[in-house]
């Protein structure tokens, strides 16, 4: 009985941090249909900024974290309207390789600039120790990457459906032109959206150090664990990406109690069954666009 | 003075010893040595230390060794690689025409080599790769740095004196972890203890938590444990710290784990942590005191740890072996001095083992120390000289 709460707990707590890598890729490869690759480099930039400014420049964590997820949503917006909003009408494959290159530029970078130790952000008092649940204990920072992973699920979803910029955004991906003679101001939602994404993920990069530590690898190590979860939650979908870290998150947490010795099958069987099974998104029965 | 200027003045210096010593009997007043080892990719780190502790033992030395000026040739494996590193060590060999080797960071890829370098006649100093078994592949190998079972066997035996019945074992499941966990297990029953169960990790392990609960949930005194270096290593302690484990009387009995490279970044966390291991940055000797000015000389950024140290001691024992040749290529009269030898390292006094030219050394004790702000291994104990236990073994 321990056991199974022990799995719920762990895998709860994993399946959101894997949530909170993945959902700045929800928005970018899922609802601006851009395959962007470097998704892992942007969080590494959030999480290295982040690192920078608690350890070497003694800031304390609540205010290096906002002003590490500016910088890298600054770095995003200008790199989309300097080269990568070139690559939205190309195809998937030169978009594949492009953000690759990037990835590998910033990986280099990172290298040279901050060299190839892990980094670690100092995390305050109130974080760095750990909650008692009676029956077993809990890292306090896992229940901050709980709350904010359901915070920014709920607020990324209501953007998306709720406000004028969601149906602009929407607008804007489905029929660029349609939506441009309408009045929408297509390159500003555009360049906001991947900023915005670009944000996410060095929101995801600075939560989720914990776990994935950051080194100049960070870039690409992740990626596979980060596009599982947006393909099995469904291209596009908030809450589908939610459910599908969550559930991902719980196998891969119970196949380390139970059968550790099968490394990731588990993890692997349960994306191809549900892909499978789901091909548009564990959701997409339920949501009606 | 800069590559450049040097090897300016060093062609300036040929040219005008060519000019006076035509007549004389044309013998190459260099000797070259090929270092093998990743220096690009996301184990670049380990050439880095490479190259700088070779170059600092030179350096030290007045640039030359035994009256030879020393050229260094490096080639680059990116990962465990074993067929592009054989491919690069024949070039070395044929068209190069090295008089030495060294390097290796990975089993496989020294495993690779022993053909040639048994035909070439090539002496080759492993200044990381840990696997017991490289040294039987060719009796031109010689290794400087250590194996698992050499470390991991004093721990056991340790454990085993502090009255721990009980331990768990956690390993990353890929060959070195195996190795160590079998190490382990093996010395400790055979000291009377339990290994009351055996995690495997794999080795893309991110969540360390369910594995710690494991192990707190297994009942044993303390845990036994192997990682390679960097996340996973972090990604394990901080798991071990903040689900309370070091509370709850699970000691924390490892090697490697408290690099020095890693060992500033795994901060308070890494406080009070129990390895055994051969070479603390810290080591209080004379010895190693010139070594860390060296390296400190060449570069202020670079680390003392096991893999610079390798390389270091690897050029001592390169050296002695170009003193008995007077530089001249013989590989058999080099490998009858190496087994011989025995020096004053800065990890304290060791040897090469005359039958496995493995590297005899004392294994210590060390418990993670913070001294001036930096974190430290402080040395608590010393197990005296240990040999390869691994080759014992079989």
């Amino acid at each position: 009985m321990n056991t199974f709460f022990n799995i719920l707990i762990d895998g709860l707590a994993y399946g959101m941090v894997l949530f909170v890598i993945a959902v700045g890729l929800s928005v970018t490869l899922g609802l601006m249909r851009f395959v962007n690759l470097s998704h892992g480099a942007f969080a590494m930039v959030g999480g290295y900024c982040a690192a920078w400014l608690t350890r070497e420049m003694q800031w304390s964590f609540w205010l290096a974290v906002p002003l590490a997820i500016a910088t890298t949503a600054l770095l995003g917006a200008v790199l989309e309207s300097l080269v990568l909003r070139h690559l939205y009408r190309r195809k998937e494959l030169d978009q594949v390789l492009f953000t690759i290159g990037l990835s590998f530029v910033l990986i280099a970078a990172t290298n040279a600039i901050a060299g190839p130790q892990v980094q670690l952000i100092v995390l305050p008092p109130l974080l760095a120790g750990s909650v008692d649940l009676g029956f077993r204990t809990l890292p306090a920072q896992r229940l901050l990457v709980i709350g904010a992973g359901l915070a920014v699920a709920a607020a990324a979803a209501w953007t998306v459906t709720k406000t004028r910029f969601g149906i602009w955004l929407r607008a804007a991906v489905d029929h660029s032109g349609t939506a441009s003679t309408l009045g929408i101001p297509i390159r500003t939602v555009q360049c906001a959206s991947f900023a915005a994404g670009a944000a996410l993920a060095g929101f995801g990069g600075i939560l989720g150090a914990e776990l994935m530590p950051l080194e100049p690898y960070y870039a690409l190590k992740y990626l596979v664990l980060v596009l599982v979860v947006v393909a099995v939650g469904g291209m596009g979908s908030i809450a589908g990406s939610l459910a599908a870290a969550v559930l991902l998150g719980t196998i891969e947490t119970a196949s380390r109690y139970l059968a550790s010795d099968w490394g990731s099958l588990f993890f692997f069987v349960a994306m191809a069954v549900l892909l499978a099974w789901r091909p548009n998104g564990l959701l997409s029965g339920l949501a009606k666009r | 003075m800069n590559p450049i200027r040097r090897n300016l003045a060093r062609a300036l210096a040929a040219a005008g010893m060519a000019l006076f010593t035509i007549p004389v009997y044309a013998q190459s007043n260099t000797v070259k040595v090929g270092v093998i080892g990743p220096f690009s990719g996301p184990f670049a780190h380990y050439g880095a230390l490479f190259k700088a502790g070779a170059e600092a033992y030179v350096a030290n030395q007045g640039g030359k060794l035994a009256g030879k000026d020393i050229e260094f040739i490096y080639r680059d494996t990116g990962g465990p690689n074993p067929g592009q590193t054989k491919t690069m060590v024949q070039e070395l060999i044929v068209k190069d025409k090295v008089d030495y080797l060294g390097g290796f960071v990975f089993t496989p890829n020294a495993l690779a080599v022993a053909p040639l370098i048994q035909q070439s006649q090539t002496p080759t100093v492993i200044f990381n790769a840990a696997t017991s078994a490289i040294t039987e592949k060719s009796e031109y190998f010689i290794r400087t740095s250590y194996t698992l079972w050499q470390v991991t066997v004093p721990m056991a035996q340790w454990a085993a004196k502090e009255g721990m019945k009980k331990v768990v074992t956690a390993v990353t499941d890929y060959g070195p972890g195996l190795d160590a966990e079998a190490a382990f297990k093996a010395e400790f029953t055979k000291q009377g203890g339990t290994v009351v169960e055996s995690i495997r990790m794999p080795i893309a392990t991110t969540d360390f938590g369910p594995f710690v609960q494991r192990i707190k949930a297994s009942g044993a005194q303390a845990v036994y444990t192997f990682l390679p270096g960097g996340p996973p290593n972090l990604g394990f302690v901080k798991a071990y710290n903040e689900n309370g484990l070091a509370k709850a009387g699970v000691q924390f009995l490892g090697t490697a784990e408290t690099d020095e490279f890693d060992l500033q970044k795994l901060g308070d966390s890494a406080l009070g942590l129990t390895t055994a291991f051969h070479y603390s940055g810290a080591h209080d000797s004379p010895e190693n005191k010139k070594f860390v000015d060296a390296l400190k000389k060449r570069d202020p950024n670079v680390v003392a740890n096991y893999a610079s140290v390798g390389a270091w001691d690897g050029m001592y024992v390169i050296q002695k072996m170009m003193e008995a040749t007077g530089g001249k290529k013989d590989g058999a009269k080099a490998l009858a001095a190496a087994r011989t030898l025995q020096w004053e390292s800065p990890r304290g006094p060791v040897r090469i083992d005359a039958k496995t030219r493995h590297i005899t050394q004392n294994v210590y004790l060390r418990k993670v120390e913070r001294v001036g702000g930096q974190l430290v291994n402080k040395e608590v104990q010393s197990f005296g000289p240990q040999g390869d236990h691994g080759l014992e073994a079989k």
